[in-house]
């Protein structure tokens, strides 16, 4: 009898994927621009830290909600106290609006709707607890977000299905990639519970048309099942087309208080838009009452700490600050993508254009020595150990085709991001492809001999062992 | 083809345990919740309230916590002193959690187990809260299928925290009122059995010390072969020790990790402590559990689980700064437990000065009340029936011992921790003028009058009708922790 659970002993939660280990390697090499100059460049965390200026400024000016005071008198008391597991309700009200504000007031999000989560990790797996049973699957455009291959799959037993995009139409979700998925999980002999969408996607950076989110609609619909939208992004997007949700789409399409309309559930989360992941606050928002329930009573076993509800109640539901901030925040993100497009042109590198997000989908497949996903990972442990700059390979977000790679550009100084674009180019533009060539064949040899713990690696849905969930 | 009514269809498309009542929040029990929502007491706007005497919640030291954080500024990330940090903190989301914030636990782990053991931080597992870390714990040590025993009886959010979502299921280790609930080696073994029989692969036990419903403390002896009990089957303890500190008698509070070091061939890879600031700090609110696994293996996964209930960093940060403050600390906790004693004190005082018994126990934050003679008969059907009068006419919410599959009716767990003096003197009022009451009517019982029988029963006992109501099953709109009565009124 085994002494620890399956869940103990299999892979599932994903951590042995190079969108992991390339961290681990940035740990213990990271850069410093005095300390450690020549250390990795972090460019595969997706943090906005562009807009704490704007956040500390406006504690400076609100002393009370800063100290947990109202009308001068101390409220820690009470807030040590509140485990309620609806949460603050001034809080919820202003995550409310706030969601409302991020899509430019044209739908409105009702409190009662909204449930408080640890951070969209938890609201993702809770969601998945609350729609899906063990063996059930969700369809997943790819690429998407390693992360979810923990947050999905790992202790809820659910499966995932991807939704094959390609470059050839930009990445875009088609009716046909929908169909093809859906029948897939047939053939494996999978029930699909639903579609699970990122918008503005992680890593792609774009935001999805209303095309496909109607095709979406349609497809859930005729299908009977969920459909998912995590849009944690969506104050990330920082030129056109902007952000449509589906929220919007449903109301378009008059399905307000439709089935189907029971059937969409938002994730929402301020660890991107206000860059704030250590404080874990994540959002479900869903018009079914029976998915609501459900998922209040399992945010028991991750709710949000009352003082940070308290903060941040005090911060959103100041309009002139988060009005101020976004607009702030979506001008600077415009720049620095800027920065980084233009960075990686100088060095002839092109990205998949983009209007959203913490990163840019970058295009390297002419620097593969060859079209295949080892290529890939040979040209990114390249990258993260000769360029030192810790860059996240398409394959662990489950790209299909090799070459692609997430740079993310918000989690550092403009300094910084110079210094990575230097670097890129001297590497492209290099010694000669003769030499390089040689000397690329004794770094790939000393490479390999470099001991690098646990690259499981995972291409696709085939390659799992049937046990492993 | 029969066609579904809309909510059996949308139930089909919902999980199992979406649709399902896994959560334990349908049991009747919470009407005791309801009753006191819609009726909260309050000394002067509701004096004829229900008093919450069924929240496990430590208040008495709220003043010093208090004081702490306006003297300290610092260990906010939001205050001037403090805001240097704030960008820091704000994109910390590690799950090894901040360094100091694990020293600082871990420090605090010593001291509430009078620095009889040390503790390494980086054992320590940030979880959302204990229920999280009851989760986890499940989740890393046994699949969908397999038991934990669980001595009776238990804290009632078990039943949730440790089944619900891990399909986990819980053999009960009955104990008895004979020999003070203590856990004896027959009822392990029984307990065992039992599993066995019903295809149950038993992966551990867990125990809770100090006991939450009983508030008693196990001894050295009885620990020790604990830990040799599940060592011999091979099997997992998980110590429960979130109420450490409430340990406020004579006889003090002995971690199972003081023991471990004096078991000859212990294997400590059993061996995991789920712990939290709620109850010994009185921090609820801010959700900090801890997984303290001797595995290694363990504390890697339930590091990486973590992640889906991390500890927010802004308290983390506060916590840090406020637990490596030792002479607060040192305060805190000498105060807490002087005030406990006074307060457990008073009650158990009052109710012997009723004639009511009560469980001998230096621990936790309520007492473990013998109401066994005044059941009508020796069932939980009468216990039902005398905690809803309890509920609706004496207007106190406690804790039926069913709720906590006590195997014995008639005991009830009432809360001490979590109200004033002056609120525990009307309390006990109230209790007085009840078993009065009860006194009278057994009086005149004794003379055959059936009138006066009938008065017994419509001053004191619901009218069928209040019971139906009540045995509708229907969801309770609220929390099963509602708002203590400090939060009510202020936020």
């Amino acid at each position: 009898m085994g002494l620890l659970s399956r869940k103990v002993t299999c892979n599932a939660h994903g951590q042995d994927s190079s969108y992991f280990l390339g961290w681990e390697e940035y740990e213990k090499n990271p850069y410093d621009d005095i300390k450690n100059p020549d250390g990795i460049i972090q460019m595969g965390l997706a943090e906005n830290q562009l807009s704490f200026d704007l956040i500390e400024a406006w504690l400076a000016k609100n002393p009370e909600a800063a100290n947990f005071e109202r009308e001068g008198q101390s409220i820690f008391r009470e807030l040590a106290l509140f485990q309620d597991y609806h949460g603050l309700p001034s809080f919820k009200k202003a995550m409310a609006d706030f969601m409302s504000e991020n899509r430019g007031n044209r739908v409105s999000f009702d409190p009662k709707k909204l449930v408080l989560t640890a951070g969209a990790t938890s609201a993702n797996e809770t969601l998945m607890f609350c729609l899906a049973d063990p063996g059930d699957a969700f369809l997943l455009p790819t690429p998407y977000y390693p992360g979810f291959d923990r947050d999905l799959k790992w202790r809820t037993g659910a499966e995932i299905v991807p939704i094959q995009c390609t470059s050839a139409n930009g990445f875009r979700i088609t009716k046909s990639a929908l169909e093809e998925a859906y029948e897939q999980a047939q053939k494996l002999n999978l029930k699909v519970k639903g579609v699970l969408i990122t918008n503005p996607s992680n890593p792609l950076g774009i935001t999805t048309t209303r095309t496909e989110l109607n095709h979406l609609l349609d497809f859930v619909s005729r299908k009977n099942i969920h459909l998912i939208s995590d849009e944690i992004y969506s104050g990330t997007v920082f030129t056109s087309p902007g952000f449509i949700s589906v929220m919007e789409v449903l109301k378009e399409k008059k399905l307000e208080n439709t089935d189907v309309s029971k059937r969409v559930h938002i994730v929402y989360s301020l660890s991107k838009d206000l860059g704030l992941p250590g404080f874990r606050v994540g959002v479900i928002y869903s018009n079914d009452d029976i998915v609501v329930d459900a998922a209040t009573k399992m945010s028991s076993f991750g709710l949000i700490s009352s003082q940070t509800q308290y903060l941040l109640s005090a911060l959103l539901s100041d309009k002139n600050f988060t009005k101020n901030y976004l607009r702030e925040n979506q001008i600077r993100l415009k720049k620095r993508h800027m920065k980084l497009v233009s960075g990686l042109e100088a060095a002839g590198i092109e990205c998949l254009k983009s209007n959203a997000g913490l990163f840019c989908w970058v295009d390297m497949r002419h620097l593969l020595s060859s079209n295949t996903f080892e290529a890939e990972i040979e040209l990114w442990k390249k990258i993260v150990y000769e360029i030192k700059l810790n860059i996240s390979p398409g394959s662990s977000c489950h790209c299909n085709e090799p070459g692609w790679f997430r740079v993310c550009f918000a989690n550092m100084s403009e300094e910084t991001l110079k210094v990575a674009m230097n670097r890129l180019k001297m590497f492209v533009d290099g010694p000669s492809s003769s030499t390089r060539s040689q000397s690329e064949h004794q770094r790939l040899k000393s490479l390999r001999k470099m001991k690098v713990s646990n690259w499981v690696f995972r291409l696709s849905f085939q390659d799992r062992e049937p046990e492993e969930r | 083809m029969v066609a579904l009514t809309a909510e059996k269809q949308d139930q089909n498309l919902l999980s199992r345990m979406a649709a399902g009542d896994g959560h334990g929040e349908k049991s009747a029990y919470f009407d005791g919740w309801k009753a006191y929502e819609e009726n909260p007491f309050h000394p002067i706007d509701r004096p004829d309230g229900v008093i919450q005497m069924g929240l496990a919640e430590n208040q008495l030291c709220g003043d010093l916590m208090r004081k702490w954080v306006l003297e300290h500024p610092e260990a906010s990330i939001c205050t001037a002193e403090g805001v240097n940090q704030f960008s820091d903190i704000a994109i910390f989301q590690d799950y090894h959690g901040l360094p100091e914030f694990r020293q600082a636990v871990a420090k605090f782990m010593e001291k509430t187990r009078n620095n009889k053991v040390k503790f390494d931080p980086d054992r320590i597992v940030m979880s959302g809260g204990a229920t999280g870390a009851h989760e986890t714990v499940a989740f890393c040590l046994a699949n969908p299928g397999d038991g934990f025993l669980v001595p009776t009886p238990y804290y009632p959010g078990f039943d949730r925290d440790l089944r619900w979502r891990t399909g986990v299921n819980l053999v009960p280790v009955t104990c008895h009122s004979s020999n003070g609930f203590k856990i004896t080696a027959e009822a392990l073994d029984a307990a065992y059995e039992n599993a066995r029989v019903s295809n149950i692969p038993v992966k551990g036990l867990l125990i809770t010390n100090p006991s939450n419903p009983l508030g008693t403390t196990l001894d050295r002896d009885c620990l020790k072969s604990l830990v040799k009990f599940t060592n011999d089957k091979g099997i997992h303890l998980i110590a429960d020790e979130i109420y450490a500190a409430t340990s406020f008698g004579e006889s003090e509070f002995i971690s199972v990790a003081e023991v471990i070091d004096e078991i000859p061939d212990c294997n400590s890879d059993l061996i995991h402590i789920v712990y939290s600031l709620s109850k010994d700090m009185g921090l609820p609110g801010l959700r900090v559990g801890i997984v303290y696994s001797y595995n290694d293996r363990v504390v890697q996964i339930a590091r990486k689980m973590s992640s889906f209930g991390l500890v927010s960093s802004q308290t983390q940060h506060l916590i840090a700064k406020m637990l490596s403050d030792e002479d607060f600390v040192d305060e805190f906790i000498r105060k807490s437990k002087l005030r406990l004693a006074e307060r457990h004190a008073e009650l158990t005082t009052g109710l012997d000065g009723l004639g009511i018994g009560w469980l001998k126990a230096g621990a936790g934050l309520f007492i473990w009340m013998d109401l066994r003679n005044l059941l009508k008969t020796a069932t939980f059907d009468s216990e039902m029936e005398l905690w809803r009068v309890i509920v609706h006419k004496v207007k106190l919410n406690v804790s039926p011992g069913g709720s906590c599959h006590c195997h014995e009716p008639g005991w009830f767990r009432v809360c001490f921790a979590n109200m004033d003096y002056q609120t525990m003197e009307t309390a006990l009022e109230r209790i007085r003028v009840f078993t009065s009451q009860i006194e009278e009517e057994s009086l005149i019982l004794t003379k055959p009058m059936a009138k006066k029988k009938k008065c017994w029963q419509s001053s004191l006992r619901l009218s069928f009708k209040d019971t139906r109501r009540f045995e509708e099953g229907f969801f309770s709109p609220h929390s099963p922790v509602p708002p203590s009565p400090l939060v009510r009124a202020q936020i």
